[in-house]
Parts: C-alpha cells; structure tokens; sequence
C-alpha cells in the first residue's frame, strides 16, 4: 500500500511541475525515477520513454503505465497513470470553468486573439522540428507529402491513415521476410 | 448518449495518436467536422492553455475538451478513454518488452507512421493558422506579430509559456480581434 501511495505522489508531481510534456518531462522523470526513487535504472527508462513514443498515446502516460507495472504490477500501473493525469483534471477544469465566464469580455477577446498567433506559431516550431527529425530521405518526404494529402485535400480522417500505415507496414514486413527467407 | 460519444472519440485518440503531445492534434482538428462540439478558434484557445499549464499536452486537451462540452464528468470521461488504451497495450508490452524493442514489425511500423503523423501535423498547422490569423480578413499586424513571435521562437527556444504570455500582451497593445 505504502508503494502504491508513492507511486501516485511522485506521479503527481511529475504532472504537475512539467510543462509542455513530451521531452520536457525527460529530465524530471529521470531525477524522480532514478536518482531520487531508484525505480528504474536510467537504461530502462530510455527505454520505456523511446517505446513509448512508438507505442500509440501519450508519451507520459506510457512511461508511468511502465514504472508502475514494473513496481506493483495492474494495480502499481493504475495508480502511477491516475497520479499522473490527476494535476492536469485539477489545473484545467478549474481554468476551463473560470475563463468561460470571461470569454465575451472584450479584453479577454483581445488576450485570447494574440495567444493564438503565438500558438500558431509553436505548432509551427513543432511541425519543423519533427519534420527535420522525421522526414529524412525521400520515401520519408513522399509519406509526409501524402499523408498531407490525404487529410487536408481529400479530408480523410487521420484514424483511417494510421491504420493504413500499421496494415501497410505488417504487410510490407512479411513481404520482406519471405523474400529473405528465399534467398 | 454524450458521454458514450465522447469516450469513443477520446478512445480512438488513444489509440492511433502516436508520438505524443502534438500527434492528438489532427485527431481533434477532425472532430470539428465529424463532430462539430467546437469551432478550431475554440480548439486553439485550448490548445493555448493547455500548452502553458502544467501536465502532458494530450492529457490536458482532452480535460479540457471533455469539460467544454459536458462538464466535470465530460472531462473525466474524455481523459480515462485518452488513457485507457495506452494503459492495456503498455501492460501487454511490458511481458515481453525486448521482443517488443527489436521486432522488425514495430521498427518498420514506426519508420512508416513517423513521417506520417509529420504531414497530419502540418495540416493541424494549416488550419489552425487560417483561423487565427484570417478569420476576420487580413490583418497586416497580426502577420507582423506572427513572423516576430515565430523568429523568437526558433532563435531562442524558451518555454511556451513565455511566447504565449509575449502573445496576450500584443493582443492588448494591439486590440486584437
């Protein structure tokens, strides 16, 4: 119980004092998990962060699935997710409840007007930081080129392209093993 | 049932957003024409406090849009289906986690579905930039604004916070709309 309880605190903090998530969460994690608990060494936790990127949800929640399954098993995993999700249900209604009534002020209009450009343009940022991570060679570009295609001209749903890449790609796969195999 | 809707909707995310934070973007740039429970300006306000409040950007979103359209049980509903699906398949990966690490499968998969979710992104960018800067005509400051705030943002690379925050204040100076 006592490890439970812990879990869910540490994961709490984590939530709560790491902006932006994602990579920002790295150094914290690392600190929290490895140096301060001992939960992981800092090769299993490159490990379930580059996993968990790959793995489909949010980069956080997978590694906090990980260190509480490695701990106390489902239960350890429930706790560590649930401590991890708790600041943001916390923080956001309580900021969603209080800007709707303010929403129609004209100030507010105006602030709400800048902090949109401002966010345009850290969508911006994110998109040319993960194409020059992600689009490196040519079938890279013309997945990318298609993808966009895909969406934004013929408006198909990202769900349906997704899924596209995961059947392409088991096929594609065994496609290649066969041929190994031949040879 | 809009609790029953809105599970499935945050269930999907769950499951086919992958690479983390910006990834549930385009998912939830569809749903205001699947859906319609939010127009994209309202889906960039979001989308701008989510980024400078503390917690993953996902786990926020869908807080956020739970609550925008039923409430505090809307927002605990949307959360646990974003999380439910990462929560199952990471407990079944744990089992057989260097397996899982070396298969050729989940390699190709990924080097397929990261270029991918690069081009959904950059629709996600498209839109959201259409609505925030041309929604009422063209505003020759709000392009000015934007190319300053983009130059600062990749020169210096400081927390979001502090060009969101950089943002309201040109909104004010300038009376943005």
């Amino acid at each position: 119980m006592k490890i439970l309880l812990e879990l869910f605190i540490v994961f709490f903090k984590i939530g709560s004092l790491t902006f932006g998530g994602g990579i920002a969460m790295l150094p914290m994690l690392q600190r929290e998990l490895v140096d301060n608990k001992k939960w992981a060494t800092e090769e299993e936790l490159m490990d379930y962060y580059s996993i968990g990127q790959c793995t489909p949800g949010i980069i956080a929640i997978n590694t906090a699935t990980f260190i509480g399954y490695k701990l106390k098993g489902k239960v350890g995993a429930i706790f560590s997710t649930f401590g991890i999700v708790c600041p943001s249900l916390i923080i956001i209604i309580v900021i969603a409840g209080f800007i709707k009534n303010f929403l129609y002020i004209k100030w507010v209009m105006y602030v709400f007007a800048g902090i949109k450009i401002a966010v345009v343009g850290l969508v911006l940022d994110a998109f040319i930081s993960l194409f020059k991570k992600n689009v490196k060679n040519k079938i890279a570009f013309l997945l990318c080129i298609l993808a966009f295609i895909l969406n934004f001209v013929l408006k198909i749903s990202p769900v349906y392209i997704i899924f596209a890449c995961v059947i392409f790609s088991i096929f594609f796969t065994k496609y290649k093993e066969v041929r190994e195999d031949k040879k | 049932m809009i609790y029953i809707e809105l599970f499935v909707e945050f269930f999907k995310i769950g499951l086919f957003s992958v690479g983390g934070g910006f990834a549930t973007l385009p998912f939830l740039n569809k749903i205001v024409d699947t859906k319609g429970w939010y127009s994209v300006s309202e889906l960039t306000n979001m989308l701008a406090i989510s980024e400078s409040t503390p917690g993953p950007i996902g786990v926020n979103m869908a807080t956020y849009v739970g609550f925008h359209i039923a409430s505090i049980l809307g927002s605990l509903v949307a959360t646990f289906a974003l999380v439910l699906p990462s929560y199952l398949i990471i407990i079944i990966i744990s089992n057989f986690l260097t397996k899982f690490k070396n298969s050729q499968y989940v390699i190709n998969t990924f080097n397929i579905i990261r270029p991918v979710v690069t081009g959904l992104i950059g629709v996600s960018f498209i839109t959201i930039f259409n609505t925030a800067m041309f929604s009422f005509g063209i505003d020759i400051k709000k392009i000015i604004i934007f190319l300053i705030i983009l130059f600062l943002i990749i020169k210096y690379k400081k927390h979001p916070i502090l060009y969101i925050g950089l943002g309201a204040i040109a909104g004010i100076i300038f009376k943005l709309s």
